[in-house]
């Protein structure tokens, strides 16, 4: 197993988990609470990683970060190295694939906090933003963790948008499951066996955590 | 300066009827008002609209000199910035909370040692000190209406608003919190705007009263007024059709409590704990007529009028008696014609003890 590849990659969905919490938390925000009429559209957008062919989310990630474009020129002047095939563009593209997996568990999570609770807190005189901060997220804690490990998760094991956006650089852009991918191409089964069976591993200890954080019934510690 | 609030608005909603209130309540000296009337009638939208939860479609709000709503100007003061105690009918406790969290979780701006006194100060009026440290879904219906008043009214809010502040409790706590709500509103001296569809609070708890149907505002004045002297037919249907008039008790003995109305002695059940200043509810149903110079029944109060008005309400007729004080009786037009009676003629009402229903005051 090559170490380098697992710290990359778990960097990668680790900054991408926690950058989505950041990014995710308002957009999720305005995804619950707005009742603008074109809402919808947001939405959709949103949820276009679920369904879009890596690639197609890759290729248009490069396209816009590319210097051609005057996003990826204004990146290169300012960091002097072009966004694509780097670490950053990679997290850039990673934030934008997992960007569902995070938003959709918040927007639900916030869905169920009862609107009275919200109107008691702006009706005692606390601001939206404290009733966001002191009530509406510690209600929304599982949804909070479910989206974070979620994103973590897919993150972990993406692969079209790496290869697309990052490239395959050992110890900058390399993940695990690309390694897999050229272990097995170079009939490196023995390997591809390990990294696989470690990802494997991960992602099911991962989503036992999700399912265990949402759990209602807890028969294994059951309450007094 | 005159504490008051004037409200004129208009919201429509696709799925029931449109509210169209213009309201002028007089909130000084520190009064409760009572929005009145059946569920759906638009009186919760009111006291939303006031608290700035809903935007009316147009129409103005303004409290004392401030103007809270103004559709013409866009005016829309957020419900932060109305220093409101506002209650829900279901309390909306925070559940993350502790009591003491729940009460504190208003008061910012103070200093720790500030919020815990005000805690303590609030725990304290409310008598819940031992619930400190408890959290909402350890509590008993009653005790989370405490502690759902005392996070309401622990940021001194210069309004108080209670949304069918007693519906979520069953019927004992309801009687018995009713009466210490009264108590502390009138220690509180904080004007309050109640909405309830129960008439024995309203009764209890109001200064004055607006009855709500429809979205429209039907009738204004002291409960007292409208319950004994609706304005119009509608508003008896609200209200239903009632003997309310008020009353001292005089004694109380094995239970039954001799409460004097103007010049006449009425029997009624003393239900414990009972003031002096009662008024008195009798149902129209309640009371049967009866020729002079009849037997004895088991009813307990027997009294000698002369019938004042008759008013046909199809089969039934209803039979005002002025017996000392003026009684509704609801009879059947065939009893009416057997009795052979007509505006004038003596008559006596019977009631039983148990018909009267007192409420303190």
């Amino acid at each position: 197993m090559n170490w380098t590849t697992i710290w990359v990659t778990g960097k990668l969905a680790g900054l991408t988990s926690m950058a989505l919490l950041l990014i995710g938390l308002p957009i999720a925000y305005w995804l619950t609470f707005s009742r603008w009429r074109w809402k919808f559209l947001v939405e959709s957008l949103v949820a276009l990683p679920l369904v879009l062919p890596p690639t197609v989310l890759g290729f248009y990630i490069l396209v816009v970060i590319g210097p051609q474009s005057p996003i990826g020129r204004f990146y290169t002047d300012l960091v002097g190295h072009p966004l694509p095939f780097s670490f950053h563009g990679l997290l850039f593209a990673s934030i934008l694939y997992s960007l569902p997996f995070a938003v959709q568990p918040f927007v639900a999570a916030f869905e169920q906090v009862d609107r009275k609770l919200i109107e008691a807190s702006w009706t005692l005189g606390v601001s939206k933003l404290m009733t966001f901060l002191t009530l509406i997220v510690p209600l929304s804690m599982a949804g909070l963790i479910t989206g974070m490990i979620l994103s973590f998760a897919h993150t972990l094991g993406e692969f079209g948008v790496v290869l697309m956006v990052g490239g395959n650089i050992e110890g900058v852009t390399r993940t695990v499951s690309i390694e897999i991918y050229d272990e097995v191409q170079a009939l490196n089964y023995e390997d591809a066996a390990k990294t696989s069976a470690l990802l494997l591993a991960v992602s099911y200890a991962v989503l036992l955590l999700v399912y265990a954080v949402n759990r209602r019934v807890w028969s294994v510690w059951p309450q007094k | 300066m005159a504490s008051e609030i004037v409200l004129d608005i208009q919201k429509t909603f696709s799925d029931r009827a449109a509210v169209t209130a213009r309201l002028h309540l007089p909130l000084d000296p520190p009064s409760a008002t009572i929005l009145f009337g059946p569920s759906g009638s638009g009186k919760t939208t009111l006291l939303r609209c006031l608290a700035g939860l809903e935007r009316p479609d147009a129409g103005t709000i303004s409290f004392n000199d401030s103007v809270w709503f103004d559709a013409a100007t866009h005016v829309q003061i957020p419900p932060q910035a109305r220093r409101l105690g506002y209650m829900s009918q279901d309390y909306a406790l925070f559940p993350n909370y502790t009591v003491a969290g729940n009460i504190a979780y208003g008061l910012t701006g103070l200093s720790a040692q500030e919020k815990k006194a005000r805690v303590e100060e609030v725990l304290h009026l409310l008598q819940i000190e031992q619930l400190s440290q408890q959290r909402p879904a350890q509590l008993s219906g009653g005790q989370q209406q405490r502690v759902a008043l005392g996070r309401a009214i622990a940021r001194r809010p210069q309004l108080l608003l209670l949304d069918e502040p007693l519906s979520a409790l069953d019927a004992p706590t309801r009687a018995r919190l009713c009466k210490e709500l009264r108590i502390l509103l009138t220690q509180l001296a904080v004007p309050s705007i109640i909405v309830t569809h129960d008439w024995t609070e309203a009764l209890a708890l109001g200064d004055f009263m607006a009855v709500i149907s429809e979205g429209r505002v039907m009738q204004t004045g002291t409960p007292l007024e409208i319950f004994s002297r609706p304005r119009h037919a509608d508003v008896a249907l609200v209200v239903g059709i009632e003997t309310v008039i008020q009353g001292t008790v005089k004694a109380i003995h094995n239970e039954l409590a001799t409460v004097q109305v103007g010049s006449v002695d009425v029997t009624a059940l003393a239900s414990p704990g009972l003031d002096a200043d009662v008024i008195l509810c009798i149902r129209a149903e309640d009371v049967t007529l009866e020729l002079t110079g009849s037997g004895e029944t088991s009813a307990r109060n027997h009294l000698r009028g002369t019938v004042h008005t008759i008013t046909p309400l199809g089969a039934l007729v209803r039979v005002t008696v002025d017996c000392g004080f003026l009684l509704t009786a609801l009879v059947t037009r065939s009893a009416l014609s057997d009795l052979k009676l007509a505006v004038g003629s003596d008559v006596r009402a019977a009631f039983k003890a148990g018909s009267v229903n007192l409420i303190p005051r």
